[in-house]
């Protein structure tokens, strides 16, 4: 049972209790797991690079000040592009949003870290987010206007008992999308990356033949971490331009 | 629970990965469930992802983006600044230029038509200098003419009296008497003649 060769990909994903607060007996119990700690060092981490770096507000940004610029620059860009300037009032949940699944996903790229994005109930909880802000701003902002997003222009009457049926689909469909692509992004990449470093810890018991048939797998291994990063990156940025987007819905219903 | 509490979350330490899902399933909590769809973990996981989320926009809004804004605001406002000063200094600086091309230009009309004056006044006077000296010369070679010419015509007017006295001197010498009247009759209608 206790093989050390035996290598178990899913064991990364799993949720320990760190602590909890209050227990059987109080009625609640509220557990403070590893999930729990790492989107607590996300908050963190992103809060006190992005205050701490700009806290000298040099006219001649140093490079760590340059970076939190060109964070906010390509994110307020990107919302500037997709939702035009009324959008740029999202821009803090846009900016939050990028950073926080980008963080979290770059976290997850460490050794033994917890990656917060691999869980599809948190995936699910932003893209939820997401769209609960698009649907609230939209129906304030348009009032039932906010209803012609499903009734494409241009298009002729007898056409439109197919479109709007299709339309609310596709918009229904819009957080799972968000929320699954993201969250299978995360998970099969970190499997990926645990099948094919186990490959290399299986392999090098095998002694010397099996060192250097662990050679490939290894290489593998180094190429997919290349490779996750620019996942963790990417999707990130797709999140964000999806979110400007379906933002760009509720200012402008109308397509 | 307790226990889980203090199993490590070392995804290489494969031992206590059983131990763990055997105790997570004793305890009826974590199944053999996949664990990202295992749904005794949501309620923690979107509570807490509720808080750490709200934490970080109310920090990103309140702090980290105006202050990036404000920064990013200062510097454009700065190089516009910069720029419109430079392009100030720049027109300023034309302008001089300018200023300077046009005296100059004037400084060398003003030079040239002072050498000019200069130059006609110098051959004005030349040329008043040079027609009095040539008045001068003039009168005094028409003077010396007049004289030479006075002193021609008197030396000719003693022509014919020079030549009776040589005549009759020669003819006193040759014919040993003197035929003074006979002689300058000659020597007068020789001359005239």
């Amino acid at each position: 049972m206790a093989d050390p060769n035996k290598v178990d990909p899913i064991h990364q994903f799993a949720i320990t209790d760190i602590f909890s607060i209050g227990g059987e007996g109080a009625g609640f119990n509220i557990a403070f797991t590893n999930s729990s700690l790492f989107m607590v060092i996300t908050v963190l981490a992103i809060s006190s690079f992005l205050i701490l770096s700009t806290s000298g507000r040099g006219l001649v940004p140093g490079r760590l000040q340059l970076l939190s610029e060109m964070l906010y620059e390509f994110v307020a860009n990107m919302v500037r592009s997709s939702a035009g300037t009324e959008g740029m009032k999202f821009f803090p949940f846009v900016f939050s949003l990028f950073m926080f699944v980008l963080v979290a996903n770059l976290l997850g790229m460490v050794p033994y870290f917890f990656t917060v994005t691999s869980h599809i109930i948190v995936t699910f909880a932003l893209a939820m987010l997401v769209i609960t802000v698009v649907l609230v701003y939209g129906f304030m902002k348009n009032g039932l206007g906010f209803l012609k997003l499903f009734v494409p222009a241009g298009v002729p009457g007898y056409v439109l008992p197919i479109v709007i049926p299709i339309e609310i689909v596709s918009f229904l469909s819009r957080p799972i999308s968000l929320s699954v692509r993201l969250f299978a992004n995360m998970l099969a990449g970190h499997i990926t990356l645990k099948v094919f470093a186990g490959f290399i810890v299986t392999l090098s018991s095998f002694g010397f033949v099996g060192w250097l048939g662990a050679i490939l797998p290894f290489s593998m291994t180094v190429a997919l971490t290349a490779l996750e990063f620019l996942v963790s990156a990417l999707q990130a940025y797709v999140f964000a331009v999806l979110t400007s987007m379906y933002l760009n819905d509720a200012i402008h219903p109308s397509h | 629970m307790a226990s889980n509490t203090t199993t490590s979350n070392d995804t290489h330490a494969t031992e206590d990965t059983h131990a763990t899902t055997e105790a997570h399933g004793g305890n009826g909590g974590h199944s053999d469930v996949f664990p990202p769809f295992d749904p005794a973990s949501f309620g923690s996981q979107l509570l807490w992802l509720a808080l750490s989320f709200a934490a970080l926009y109310i920090l990103m809004s309140k702090i980290a983006l105006p202050r990036i804004g404000e920064i990013l605001e200062v510097r454009r406002d700065r190089i516009e600044g910069d720029l419109a000063e430079a392009e100030r200094l720049r027109q300023k600086t034309d302008q001089a230029i300018e200023a300077y091309e046009t005296d100059l230009a004037n400084a060398k009309q003003k030079a040239h038509t002072i050498a000019e004056e200069t130059r006609e006044a110098i051959r004005k006077d030349l040329d008043a200098k040079r027609a009095d000296v040539e008045t001068d010369l003039a009168k005094k070679m028409a003077t010396a003419e007049s004289r030479i010419q006075s002193t021609k015509t008197e030396a000719l007017g003693h022509v014919e009296e020079i030549a009776s006295d040589t005549a009759h001197a020669m003819v006193t010498n040759l014919l040993g008497r003197t035929a003074q009247k006979a002689t300058k009759d000659a020597v007068a209608k020789v001359v005239k003649g």
